[in-house]
């Protein structure tokens, strides 16, 4: 049995938070643009990005978020129809 | 009526928040998505030092929508069989214990740890993600850098062959190992659900090519994973009940004329620029022992 | 209140205190002259005597790595070392407090070699002053018994949420038996309580212990540590009293005064010598010596205020170290010392005296040549050297 009084002092105790280095997004130099009309809702993008950062619907497909894309490009490459192309940040 | 959403990628969503500071195309991330999937935020990450302590991000947020304990770098499967013990004599029993290292964490400084964790077949997953190198202090050589590979201490190329953690834990006689790769999450997902219904020490290895310390763009994260296991250099296989259960991705490999030629996979890494004809060499045989092994076990 | 009086010695004597606190998991490593402690707990897990779990960890550094872990998940975690193994988990020892995580932890304290030696020295026990834990000793088994039960209720304060160590002396007290006093287990129960912690890690909300901090979230969290530990004092006082009034023993909190109301010279000592040095002041006594006895019960928190009050005015103080800061002086000593600046400017004459290093026994017969010719020496108007390493072969 363990009874949890929580602590009265500031200690480094974490909570879950998005964006815990800032709007990452500005750390592209290329950017993921894409075509859904291409698109085959594979999930593929969305499985492997590594931001978390693509959300792939059924029906209307890809929604990437760009605040924290980081343009990897690995969505690019793993898309089996080529719907994503990388193209140069502003 | 909407297509219903697989559990990849259905339960990856909210479990590595975005905004993280991991480098462009990260594996440690690929991987731990899958993780979340396969156990929701009831999962307690036990990390040493590497590059996931510091991934997540700086106090007070965490990019992890799970509980991780951060430990002290060469006891990440003790401070899990604590965990594990502890919440056993507690009755708490829908909670993952996953301890997530590196192959630093692991295969070197860890290993007593980890050998003893095993022995004693504490009852949680131990997870070694493998980029080849101790990636967080800057591409120093570990024992799991393939020959021929540059890093900042084998400015010439690595010497020694890469330590096979997954056949040591077999040697251990743990209830299950595993071998994974992040270009293949589905796989590694399945695996990780097999571990969690068995109860004891079970061990996934994750193979994870890191682009900042491998030299290749990070768009090519997984076509470098991709190609590790086509080329024959990884095989994903589970171990238990006795023997080698070869996975699917990797059956084709076990017909050497399959295999891609390893030179495809070498050339898309800057850190085998300079790989010297001699290190081909034990590549080539190091390459041949294992599948032997591998049908030997099967 | 039937107490039930057993012949232990200091090592079961630890183990029965542990089983009593009804600790859940045991992660220790076995190493002389520790070794009574983990096989006698793993004897009463074994006989269904304690309801615990122990993990055979594979090195020191896993033993403090597993109990943490199980102590973040909720459970009440202990363990037991000496010596090299004790520095082999001092990483460990950091992250513990540092992480605010209760668990207590039993010290028998051993020279560190090389040579190897397995007598009692305490540096071993100091190497861990800076580490951010309660630091106590006893002197006798019966206060060691005391001592680590009570550990667990300053451990477990909300107000403090800080690991504590009980050092014990190798062989003279690990060893050797003695009769303790042991209280109801009903009663214990009553007066201990649960465990308590200030988080927990178990899944029921997602939370990470350690992440990376920015230096002044990091400072801050060390000075809550710091404060942590003034509270602790409060406490300990508090936690000696309460004990007292419920089992019938109380030691005086932080320290513990022998003769040192009157006195006009004052004895600083720690550990199971204190028993040495009490029988001289005993003989000192009656042969006209207004000498007192400080021993030190806890050195962390240090007992500042106690130590004012007592040894300001003194004609001389004699602090006697059984641990030498190579290069300094002896580490209780310097404590002591500095402590007394946070009062006052003006310090009595103070004399650290160096023995029992290595584990060399120090009669009472040395303690008492030694404080007799100080004092001497002094009321003679002359000073002695304010830094003796006292060797007898």
């Amino acid at each position: 049995m363990v009874e949890i009084i929580p602590i009265q002092y500031k200690v480094p105790i974490a909570k879950p938070k998005v964006g815990v280095a800032g709007k990452t997004g500005s750390w592209r130099w290329i950017k993921p643009v894409v075509d859904n009309n291409r698109c085959n809702k594979c999930f593929q993008c969305e499985i492997y990005c590594p931001d978390n950062a693509i959300i792939v619907d059924p029906e209307k497909g890809v929604t990437i978020n760009y605040d924290y894309c980081k343009g990897c490009g690995i969505c690019s490459e793993v898309c089996p129809v080529k719907a994503i192309t990388m193209i140069k940040e502003a | 009526m909407a297509r219903p959403i697989p559990p990849l990628p259905r339960d990856m969503r909210n479990t590595v928040l975005p905004g993280h500071s991991a480098c462009h195309g990260c594996p440690i991330t690929m991987g731990l998505k899958v993780v979340g999937a396969a156990f929701g935020n009831k999962v307690v990450l036990v990390v040493p030092a590497c590059c996931t302590s510091v991934v997540v991000g700086a106090w007070p947020g965490n990019a992890f929508n799970g509980s991780i304990v951060h430990v002290a770098f060469a006891s990440a499967a003790a401070v899990a069989s604590g965990i594990a013990e502890g919440l056993r004599k507690r009755g708490v029993k829908d909670v993952q214990v996953v301890a997530w290292a590196g192959d630093g964490g692991t295969a070197d400084i860890g290993m007593a740890s980890l050998s003893g964790a095993a022995e004693r077949n504490n009852d949680f997953i131990y997870i070694m993600y493998d980029n080849e190198a101790y990636m967080n202090t800057g591409i120093q050589r570990s024992s799991a850098t393939p020959v021929g590979a540059w890093t900042t201490t084998t400015p010439l190329g690595k010497l020694e062959p890469k330590k096979d953690i997954a056949r040591i834990m077999i040697a251990h006689g743990v209830p299950y190992v595993a071998t994974a790769s992040v270009g293949y999450p589905h796989d590694f997902y399945a695996k990780l659900k097999k571990a969690a219904s068995i109860r004891g020490f079970k061990f996934i290895y994750l193979h994870a090519p890191c682009p900042t310390g491998w030299r290749f763009d990070p768009a090519y994260t997984v076509k470098v994973a991709k190609l590790a296991v086509e080329t024959g250099l990884v095989a994903l296989y589970e171990y238990y009940d006795g023997r080698i259960h070869l996975s699917g991705p990797s059956r084709p490999y076990l017909d050497k004329n399959k295999r891609k030629p390893i030179e495809e996979y070498l050339k898309l890494q800057g850190r085998f620029k300079n790989i010297r004809d001699e290190h081909l060499k034990v590549i080539e045989k190091y390459l041949d022992d294992m599948w032997l092994w591998i049908k030997k076990h099967m | 209140m039937v107490m039930p009086k057993v012949i232990l010695t200091g090592n079961y004597t630890v183990a029965l205190a542990a089983k009593m606190a009804r600790v859940d998991v045991v992660a220790a490593y076995p190493i002389t002259p520790q070794t009574g402690i983990v096989e006698k707990l793993a004897e009463y897990i074994d006989k269904g005597e304690l309801d615990a779990v122990m993990i055979r960890v594979e090195s020191e550094h896993s033993a403090l790595a597993a109990t943490f872990g199980a102590a973040v998940a909720g459970a009440r975690a202990f363990t037991a070392t000496s010596s090299h193994g004790l520095l082999y988990m001092h990483e460990w020892v950091h992250w513990v407090s540092r992480a605010r995580i209760p668990v207590v932890m039993a010290i028998v304290t051993r020279t560190i070699g090389p040579p190897w030696n397995i007598w009692s020295s305490y540096e071993d026990f100091f190497g861990q002053r800076d580490t951010g834990w309660i630091l106590g000793f006893a002197m006798d088994n019966q206060e060691v018994f005391d001592m680590t039960i009570q550990a667990f209720k300053i451990s477990e304060d909300p107000r403090v949420y800080l690991p504590v160590l009980i050092g014990l002396d190798a062989f003279t007290l690990s060893h050797t038996t003695m009769p303790v006093d042991t209280p109801e287990q009903e009663e214990l129960d009553k007066w201990l309580g649960p465990r308590r912690q200030g988080y927990v890690i178990d899944g029921s909300e997602p939370l990470a212990l350690g992440n990376l901090a920015w230096p002044e979230d990091s400072e801050e969290f060390f000075m809550d540590l710091q404060r942590g530990m003034e509270e602790a004092k409060k406490v300990i006082r508090e936690v000696d009293e309460s004990y007292g009034k419920t089992f019938g023993r109380k030691y005086g909190g932080l320290i513990h005064c022998y003769h040192c109301e009157d006195a006009k010279y004052h004895a600083v000592i720690m550990g199971a010598w204190s028993g040495d040095l009490m029988e001289a002041v005993d003989i000192l006594r009656e042969e006209g010596y207004p000498i007192g006895l400080i021993r030190m019960r806890f050195i962390r928190p240090f007992p500042d205020e106690e130590m004012y009050e007592i040894l300001n005015g003194s004609k001389g103080v004699i602090v006697f170290d059984r641990a030498i800061s190579f290069g300094s002086l002896g580490p209780l000593y310097l404590d002591v010392a500095a402590n007394l600046t946070k009062y006052t400017r003006k310090l009595p004459y103070m004399r650290n005296i160096v023995a029992g290093v290595g584990g060399v026994n120090v009669t009472h017969k040395d303690f008492y040549e030694l404080v007799r010719t100080t004092i001497d020496d002094l009321e003679k108007g002359v000073e002695p050297p304010v830094f003796t390493w006292y060797h007898r072969r």
